[in-house]
């Protein structure tokens, strides 16, 4: 009963974004809209961000970037898995 | 990779069930025990999106690549459209030398490679680079 299973759909949080940085939207917009934003810039913080992973040996695990704070971390984005490059 | 201490996480809008397939399915064949690193999935684009990677006419993350150091800061990035692979060897150029730098608090010229010299920022330097460094 409590064995801990990983349903089909499991939402991670994606990018977790402090108050600060949100857009001051009068009254409620959605939420999506907020994440649109791109946060990404040399010389500034790396945007934190939740998100289910497949680690080899280890199996699917929930991980945050910053987990990985005070180490030197490549974050790879790619197109897809089985293309061609 | 791991020599430098370095932590690779990969990132696409696959599911990690996905991932997971792909490694037993193509990865493992083309290196032995498949890719190392952490697999993570960005479905719907939501942290493409922050990161200004995600197409949302093609509803993927495009190839981007950040290095960011230890305090968190991004030190780099390198955003391509799809149909050109990366070239791994200037990510190690570029870590070894912003290893260098944080050690150091020297600076590298263009094209900078281990071994090569360095420069010391200061009132002494401006106007005299051309002295020191000599490409």
């Amino acid at each position: 009963m409590s064995e801990e299973t990983d349903g089909c759909v499991k939402p991670a949080k994606g990018p977790i974004i402090p108050i600060e940085e949100k857009e001051t939207t009068s009254g409620g917009e959605s939420p999506a809209q907020e994440v649109k934003k791109v946060l990404a810039r040399v010389g500034a913080e790396a945007p934190d961000f939740e998100a289910n992973a497949f680690i080899a040996g280890k199996g699917f695990k929930t991980v945050k970037l910053s987990d990985y704070k005070g180490q030197w971390i490549v974050l790879c984005f790619y197109p897809g898995d089985f293309t061609f490059v | 990779m791991k020599k430098l201490g370095v932590e690779v996480l990969s990132v696409s809008t696959d599911s990690h069930f996905v991932h997971k397939i792909w490694q037993a399915e193509e990865l493992e064949k083309m290196l032995k025990g498949g890719v190392p690193f952490p697999m993570l999935s960005d479905s719907g684009g939501r942290i493409g999106s922050v990161y200004g990677v995600y197409d949302e006419g093609a509803g993927v993350d495009i190839r981007g690549r950040f290095l960011i150091d230890p305090d968190f800061v991004i030190r780099a990035m390198e955003v391509l459209t799809p149909e050109v692979g990366r070239n791994p060897d200037e990510l190690l150029r570029q870590i070894k030398a912003f290893q260098h730098v944080r050690e150091t608090g020297e600076v590298t010229p263009s094209a900078w490679t281990p071994g090569d010299t360095t420069l010391k920022p200061g009132p002494d330097l401006v106007g005299k680079v051309w002295e020191i460094w000599k490409p």
